[in-house]
């Protein structure tokens, strides 16, 4: 009933500009470089996708919270439901731009020729099942974005993965007429490495391979994850370990051991660099503390491994990173922070 | 006063202590035959049948069984008419009993059945027990139903095999079990929901 007047909350007691906002416009700052790869290599529906999803996500974010603020106004201050929802309009939470990141991902992890209609619903899936359902941001299990792909691939299998080639010249790159559909080179690497149609490493480097819209350029990707890195937004540690670990098994218990090349090859194909670091480092799904986070890291990197190598998709980094953010509460069960002035017990 | 008693028996299964929404019992079946409507339904109607003449038997021989070895006999009982409703669906409706598979033979360790043998039957007369079973059967049959039309809706855009989404295709998921888990806690939270504001509402009037 009290007015919240005072904060009360845990020590330590720092002030900081930073907010949920200020760090998902960081987010979608570093994604932005992989969208324009994405414009680049896969004409302007890769936009259009882009923005259908977004737009998408924030309205079923918008919608949710305002009926649903709108019945908790309603019950507590007894009025009519009215102004309870005129109330509620200022009050929903998609002003921290969590839902237009989530909207970005969904739709890097998507084939541009994906219908739109399909998008809508992943979208709407992503936001009202996975995320308010459970409780709205901060509450979700797993990650919206990568349980909503997950939903679309069981769903349909077949507009999920035809992939296209990416258009090689600037003559019909606005306008895609002679779509040639390319398998991606993960699943290409499933039927044998020297393959005579797999592109080479230089290509799947700076994006130019069959693959969905933001998960191709591996080079933009990095420069995005680096920024979050120096910013601070994300710990370097959940990515380096999940992509050190993944190399090192590729390296010595791959389909081709000790080739450098071969590991390369896995590292820049597929959705690994967009899932270590914009997915796997999400916060709200990844244990708290930094061992955590080096478990969470090899715990991805081994699963990816394992789905790559031995498992009938060509892919595995969604699964591995869905696995992980459900084993996260053990993982901060059994992972406790050094309390401050704690002594180990062997002294 | 006795015709109330009759009634409330009869409508505790459908709405107040509805197996599947309320008591959370039978969630085996529920999730894995509910990818059809049709699948739905023949198992809710199978179980209701099973559950009927079990109550009535079990009921009958309330005074007879031995209290140590209840739940054997119990089975026993239950058994005996799975058998009989699984050789008619084999004899009558094969395409049915083979989509349905072993879930027909597996309504023998159904809970609902167990539960209302060992709650309600062996406790109370044959008229109540065969009313309890009937309402409890009913419930079971509505809440099968309304998971397995939404799932075949949304699953495989058809309704009793009958094409209802046109060219849009369906979301294969939701008659893939994940569908099942997702659509069933949706369904669940929906009708708790229905439920709470409508006790609000009463209260508010009185």
């Amino acid at each position: 009933m009290a007015d919240k007047k005072f904060v009360v909350s845990l020590s330590p007691h720092i002030s900081t500009a930073e907010n949920t906002k200020t760090i998902m416009l960081d987010v979608i700052i570093a994604l932005i470089p992989a969208l324009i790869a994405g414009w680049f290599y896969f004409g302007i529906r890769a936009l259009a996708v882009v923005g259908t999803s977004v737009i998408s996500c924030v309205l079923a974010e918008y919608v949710y919270q305002w009926f649903y603020i709108g019945f908790k106004i309603k019950n507590e201050k007894k009025t009519t439901m009215k102004d309870a929802l005129s109330r509620a309009k200022s009050k929903t939470t998609i002003g921290d731009l969590s839902a237009a990141v989530t909207g970005l991902l969904l739709a890097y992890n998507l084939p541009v020729t994906i219908p739109y209609p399909m998008v809508i619903i992943g979208s709407v899936f992503a936001i009202i099942i996975v995320k308010q359902l459970f409780g709205g941001i901060g509450h979700n299990f797993v990650n919206p974005a990568l349980a909503a792909r997950a939903f679309m691939l069981a769903s349909w299998p077949v507009a999920m993965t035809s992939f296209v080639s990416p258009v090689m010249s600037f003559s019909n790159y606005v306008n895609r007429i002679n779509v040639t559909t390319s398998a991606t080179p993960l699943s290409l690497l499933k039927e044998g490495f020297e393959s005579a149609a797999a592109p080479s490493l230089y290509d799947a480097f700076l994006g130019r391979i069959g693959g969905c819209i933001g998960e191709t350029a591996t080079v933009l990707i990095l420069i995005g994850g680096i920024y979050l890195m120096v910013r601070r937004v994300i710990d370097a540690r959940i990515p380096l370990a999940y992509i050190g670990s993944f190399a090192l098994l590729v390296f010595f218990f791959g389909s081709h051991p000790y080739n450098i090349n071969f590991v390369m090859y896995h590292l820049c194909t597929g959705g690994l660099m967009l899932g270590a670091f914009f997915m796997a480092t999400d916060y709200v799904t990844t244990p708290t503390t930094k061992a955590g986070h080096i478990i969470f890291g090899i715990g991805c990197g081994i699963l990816t491994f394992v789905i790559r190598r031995f498992g009938g998709y060509p892919e595995g980094v969604s699964y591995s990173i869905l696995l992980m953010n459900v084993v996260t509460p053990l993982i901060d069960k059994y992972v406790h922070p050094r309390k401050f002035g704690e002594v180990s017990k062997r002294g | 006063m006795k015709k109330n008693k009759y009634l409330a028996t009869l409508s505790n299964g459908l709405l107040a202590e509805n197996p599947t929404f309320v008591q959370l019992i039978g969630m085996c079946p529920t999730l894995a035959v509910t990818t059809t409507l049709q699948n739905g339904v023949t198992m809710g109607i199978a179980a209701t049948l099973v559950l009927v003449a079990s109550n009535v038997v079990i009921s009958l021989l309330r005074k007879f069984i031995p209290d140590k070895i209840r739940i054997a006999a119990y089975i026993v009982i239950i058994a005996g008419f799975v058998s009989i409703i699984e050789m008619l669906l084999n004899a009558f409706l094969p395409a049915l009993a083979e989509s349905l598979g072993i879930f027909i033979p597996l309504i023998v360790v159904n809970c609902i059945i167990l539960a209302r043998a060992e709650a309600f039957a062996s406790k109370n007369t044959v008229t109540l027990s065969a009313l309890d079973g009937l309402g409890m059967g009913l419930g079971f049959t509505c809440a099968l139903s309304i998971v397995s039309a939404i799932r075949e809706i949304l699953g495989a855009g058809t309704i009793w095999g009958i094409n209802v989404l046109g060219n849009a295709s369906p979301m294969t998921m939701f008659i893939l079990p994940p569908g099942g888990f997702i659509i069933l806690g949706l369904v669940i939270g929906m009708i708790q929901l229905i439920v709470s504001v409508s006790k609000k509402r009463k209260g508010g009037d009185a």
